[in-house]
């Protein structure tokens, strides 16, 4: 009965949140266009359709199209669909990983803790970027498969630290003790009674996950290391800057895919604070 | 105090030795022979192409066990010898790596330390205060989720090619040499302002934002209850709870330096500015593997040192550190 109280209060306040909702209509806004997107056009992202090379958007092209003839349009939702992959996947799987290490360092404390953190701390400093750039650098063939996997697996540290000292302060409360004293294994005290008081911060760790893994997955592709096969938004940006968009004053290739990167991940932000709002009475304002 | 500095420098030196051994071992256990993949590039004939195997795997030091090559990786490191950059051939990697760095410096040192200062002050004032809120969250929000390279690419092309007041590529006007006249700094400053301006806004942003947010929470936190009750001018409890949020913010520092790197690598290649990021770019399209291993060294090398700083800037600024109460938090 107070728990169910609870939830409709959560529920009343979300939907009263103006931040949360401008976010969450934003991202579902994109995610819409990246599904139903690809179905609206009938080019390839990669094919020459336009034999008069860079055009303005038009009927036929609704975003115009690039230096080669390319439909900016076609790159534009198939890009799209790219970046929910890598965030969602991506950004997932930073979580995953830095929930698994926090709970267990935090849960555990004692030499596991000091040899995770130590773990924690190395990744932490060294910049993520410098090492996906070298591996993919020598990478022949990469996919956005592989893309995500090197974001997931050098994005956690900072979610794992987080964990960590909330786990930390989680299990000397006496339900965990009682816990402990009924004799429940540590794996299951972490999942049935630890976790469940965090999931409001679990779900905020993964929205700046996904957002991250946006941005860095942006910048690699960028940078010349993006997936091999496949558009995305990030490879758009360069293809432009290669081909001298800015120059030429083919604003419509450059716009789209930055813009949509910034308004998703904008929206992922305000989402956050949001959330936060919501699950925290303090900040909310009256 | 000891105790905190020992154990930083023994993640430092942890990392730099990972991030070596990482820098040897890519190359030589990824899919694909560097050798052969050179050698298929210039299309050398079949009698020839074992003669050029045996000679480059001895030129590139590929013939001697594992281990020793691991050793010898570590004796030219200390020498300073990177290789040699095949697309800069025949400089040394180190010789190009050094000639990018002052550019690289000149951007982000003060692009990190204007926006981190800009960015907190902004974001105190916004805290709690109605209008200021509204206009620089949104900002704030919009401009730190922007992809620092899409923010380059817009300043670029609005303000060097519509509006043409600002050049768009290279550190110098192409058709001056480098000297110390009024004229070539002038140069030199106008070429640098808009990578700057671009790396700036981002930071400034995520700055502000994470300022209000510390802010906010400080203000409801209970000491700023009690002094309030006991009749405290707002500004001295906001001064508490600025003291006390600008903690967080340079440990955040420390944490987004790797970011702010990736941004300025990025944020060179749209203005075609000779850092390390440019010449990234270079290097991977070339395929110049010695000068992708350099910039990695160099980058880790540039985060390690600046990570440094802050610990000591941590130290100087929290109280608690010098009086060893830090153990738990290192």
């Amino acid at each position: 009965m107070k728990k169910e109280k609870k939830q409709n209060e959560l529920i009343y306040f979300a939907f009263r949140n103006v931040k949360l909702i401008i976010g969450l209509a934003i991202i579902l806004f994109f995610l819409v266009l990246a599904v139903i997107g690809p179905m609206l056009t009938d080019n390839d992202p990669f094919d020459f359709v336009n034999p008069l090379g860079a055009q303005p958007p038009s009927s036929e092209y609704w975003f115009g199209t690039t230096f080669f003839g390319q439909d900016v349009f076609s790159q534009f939702v198939h890009g799209l669909r790219a970046t929910f992959i890598v965030g969602l996947f991506g950004g997932g799987l930073g979580t995953l990983i830095g929930i698994l290490i926090g709970f267990v360092a935090g849960y555990r404390g004692g030499i596991v803790d000091e040899i995770l953190n130590v773990l924690t701390n190395i990744v932490l400093v060294i910049p993520t970027l410098a090492v996906l750039l070298i591996i993919a650098a020598y990478l022949e063939v990469r996919s956005i498969f592989t893309e995500l996997i090197f974001i997931g697996f050098t994005a956690w540290p900072w979610t794992a630290r987080a964990i960590r000292a909330q786990t930390f302060s989680l299990r000397t409360r006496e339900f965990v003790d009682l816990a402990k004293l009924s004799g429940m294994k540590p794996l299951r005290i972490i999942f049935t009674e630890i976790a469940p008081n965090m999931m409001s911060y679990l779900l905020l760790v993964f929205i700046l996950q996904f957002g991250g893994a946006i941005l860095i997955a942006a910048t690699l592709d960028f940078i010349g290391l993006g997936p091999t096969n496949a558009i995305s938004l990030g490879l758009m940006m360069q293809f432009s800057v290669i081909w001298g968009a800015m120059q030429l004053g083919t604003w419509w290739w450059f716009i789209p895919p930055g813009l949509a990167i910034t308004a998703i991940v904008g929206a992922l932000y305000i989402m956050n604070v949001g959330l936060d709002e919501v699950f925290n009475p303090k900040l909310r304002e009256m | 105090m000891k105790r905190y500095f020992g154990r930083k420098l023994l993640i430092y030196l942890l990392t730099f030795f990972l991030a070596v051994t990482i820098d040897w071992m890519i190359p030589r256990f990824m899919p694909g022979d560097p050798v052969s993949n050179m050698l298929t590039r210039t299309s050398v004939n079949s009698n020839a192409y074992e003669v050029m195997y045996d000679y480059y795997s001895h030129v590139f030091g590929l013939d001697v066990p594992v281990w020793q090559q691991y050793l010898n990786f570590w004796a030219s490191l200390f020498r300073g010898d990177l290789g040699i950059s095949t697309y800069l051939f025949p400089t040394p990697v180190t010789e190009v790596l050094l000639r990018a760095v002052p550019y690289d410096i000149a951007l982000l040192v003060p692009a990190i330390l204007v926006g981190w200062y800009a960015g907190n002050k902004f974001g105190a004032f916004a805290a709690r205060s109605k209008w200021l809120d509204n206009t620089i969250s949104p900002l704030g929000y919009i401009l730190t989720a922007t992809p620092y390279m899409w923010l380059g690419i817009l300043l670029a092309w609005f303000l060097g090619i519509v509006v043409g007041i600002f050049p768009i590529a290279g550190a110098y006007s192409f058709s001056l040499a480098p000297s110390f006249s009024w004229k070539f700094i002038g140069s030199v400053l106008h070429h640098w302002f808009l990578p700057f301006v671009s790396l700036l806004l981002v930071e400034f942003g995520g700055w502000a934002i994470g300022m209000r947010n510390l802010i906010i929470y400080e203000l409801e936190a209970d000491y700023s209850k009690y002094l309030q009750s006991l009749g405290a001018t707002n500004k001295l409890i906001r001064n508490y709870a600025f003291n006390n949020a600008v903690l967080p913010q340079i440990t955040g520092l420390a944490l987004k330096l790797g970011v702010i790197v990736a941004g300025a690598l990025v944020t060179e290649v749209v203005f075609s500015y000779p850092g390390i990021g440019y010449l990234l770019l270079q290097a991977i399209q070339n395929q110049d593997y010695f000068l992708i291993q350099g910039c990695f060294l160099f980058i880790i090398i540039g985060v390690l040192l600046a990570n440094f700083i802050i610990d000591i800037l941590y130290i100087i600024v929290d109280p608690r550190t010098r009086r060893g109460m830090m153990g738990e938090a290192s």
